[in-house]
């Protein structure tokens, strides 16, 4: 199947949740509303024509003009076909749905997210840091990110 | 000893389930137990909290970091794309070519570079030895794992001359710096070629052997042999990938399923779980398709080996490597542990704007407490190992 498919039928379903796409791109992609990317993502998943089953990246964006995002790289062990999911979020306020429902392994990614860019996954079964310790401050990967002076009496930035 | 396959594998304690020799109901609770971070079996700096009742787990809880450094952040600050490599070579430091070329590769595909031929066939030649070399570290570390040392020191004997084979085409024995954007950073060594072939023929009787040194060694398969089984549909839903994905049945690789380099024009066949001695997906299918691959790998090498084209090693770049504006692309490489994916995002500069890298390790270990509740504390160990994680990957 592709993209445009894939974004024709996406759009049927779920109209205004489709924001916008750019389907000539290199590898093309499809925007979808922040507050909805559970029910469209367990949607791609289950359809027989698409079984997007295989959740191949989760990555966190700063996008540096006060958006935060979120990129979902899809295939399918059995049709072979791929899409990008985006998705994005202001980032004074960013809550995304999480995905974790739909495929386990979003799990960890969406903790990696929300420990390097802070971006709030709802719903999420356990929203902990992943890599970093559970009392750090900031979110290192963010664009405006700045290391904090002491971490537990030890000086940070060398 | 119980047999691994009879106990329920979704265990709960029920209160008064335990009942002593006299019939009295024993009382039972929880513990916590943490294994790591300094544990010789959890192969580098991870931290399992592992819940367990009596010898059952209920639960893992790992807990991961140790070997944190940011390399998405050092990627963004780097002054060029090349300067990237070094730090890719750092996250897998067991398989270090394979990372080089993922993004290496993702960096090409973004500026539309076609590398000749010959630097193609070198790298192909380059990443099964190194994953010879990787699933040699695999299994005879899983051998240890299962109190089997002796393995160990034959794998490593191996693994030396696959390292000397790098030492001599790039000077490093670890990290090597050696495929760079567009090409590579040196051409083959005069004698490269005919000591390539002498390794692979000398290699294909020594996994026979550790074969029958290990694999089919009645202990090793009483221990690996139902323990840890991956499901399909949890392997799927959980993107496992590598011999994890393979190990469960699924026949999925990357070299071939989507293509890229010249591995369609190489013959060889993805190697899969069958359950020979135990269920499909276990411990033990884990630990053959590594040994499978190690064979299909020589295959590749001598069959590249034969094709080597005459060449350059080096496309012609652009002095500054500057991609379009918003351009971006997520290329995924089969390395010894599974998919590799680096997402780039660039913004018109010399340096990325984003680098995400997708590690195997890093998504394989996610799946750990799925396949590790129900199971006893001791075999926590094997199926640990059998997941094969190095922890520069899964830190990053």
């Amino acid at each position: 199947m592709t993209a445009q498919d894939i974004h024709d039928k996406l759009k049927a379903a779920f109209g205004d949740a489709v924001q916008d796409a750019k389907l000539d791109a290199m590898q093309p992609w499809i925007r979808i509303a922040p507050n909805r990317t559970a029910e469209i993502c367990a949607w791609l998943h289950d359809q027989p024509e698409m079984k997007l089953d295989y959740l191949m990246c989760l990555s966190g964006m700063d996008y540096n003009n006060g958006k935060l995002g979120v990129v979902y790289h899809l295939s399918s062990i059995e049709h072979k076909h791929k899409i990008v999911l985006k998705t994005e979020c202001p980032k004074e306020d960013p809550h995304v749905l999480t995905v974790s429902g739909v495929w386990g392994t979003a799990n960890w990614h969406e903790r990696e997210a929300y420990d390097m860019y802070g971006i709030i996954f709802d719903g999420h079964p356990d929203l902990r840091r992943l890599l970093m310790p559970d009392d750090w401050d900031g979110h290192p990967l963010r664009k405006d990110y700045k290391v904090q002076e002491f971490y537990h009496g030890m000086k940070v930035p060398y | 000893m119980i047999e691994a396959k009879t106990l329920p594998t979704n265990y709960v304690t029920k209160p008064g389930a335990i009942k002593s020799s006299s019939g009295k109901t024993l009382r039972t609770e929880e513990m916590i137990v943490n294994m790591g971070p300094q544990h010789p079996s959890t192969h580098g700096v991870l931290r399992l909290e592992i819940i367990i009742d009596g010898e059952i787990i209920n639960d893992v809880i790992p807990h991961i970091g140790y070997l944190h450094r940011c390399f998405e952040k050092h990627a963004e600050h780097m002054t060029n794309y090349q300067q990237v490599i070094p730090y890719a070579d750092r996250m897998d430091y067991c398989s270090a070519i394979t990372n080089e070329w993922a993004f290496a590769l993702a960096a090409e595909r973004m500026l539309k570079i076609e590398v000749p031929e010959r630097v193609e066939y070198i790298r192909v030649i380059m990443a099964e030895l190194q994953r010879i070399a990787s699933h040699l570290i695999a299994v005879g570390t899983y051998g240890i794992d299962a109190g089997a040392f002796t393995p160990f020191l034959y794998c490593f004997i191996d693994r030396e001359k696959i390292l000397d084979l790098f030492e001599m085409t790039c000077g490093a024995r670890l990290l090597y710096n050696y495929v760079w954007i567009g090409g590579l950073s040196h051409d083959l060594p005069p004698k490269f070629v005919e000591q390539t072939k002498e390794f692979c023929t000398y290699f294909r009787p020594r996994i026979k052997m550790i074969n029958d040194l290990l694999t089919y060694n009645e202990i090793f398969v009483k221990r690996t042999a139902n323990v840890g089984v991956l499901p399909k549909d949890v392997a799927i839903n959980y993107a496992a990938s590598g011999p994890m994905l393979r190990g469960s049945g699924i026949n999925w690789d990357l070299r071939r399923d989507d293509p890229y380099s010249v591995y369609d024009k190489l013959e060889w066949e993805p190697q899969i779980g069958k359950g020979e001695v135990g269920a499909v997906g276990d411990c033990w299918d884990r630990h053959i398709v590594r040994m499978r691959e190690m064979e299909q790998s020589l295959n590749i090498i001598e069959q590249a080996l034969a094709k080597l084209p005459e060449g350059n090693v080096q496309a012609a770049l652009p002095k500054r490597i500057r991609p379009d504006k918003d351009a971006e692309v997520y290329v995924r490489t089969e390395t010894p542990r599974g998919e590799l994916g680096f997402y780039i995002v660039s913004d018109g500069t010399a340096s990325p704007f984003r680098v995400k890298a997708r590690g195997p390790a890093f998504v394989n270990l996610s799946v750990l407490p799925e396949i590790s509740r129900g199971a006893m504390l001791a075999d926590l160990v094997l199926i640990a190992g059998s997941v094969d994680i190095v922890l520069g990957e899964v830190d990053r």
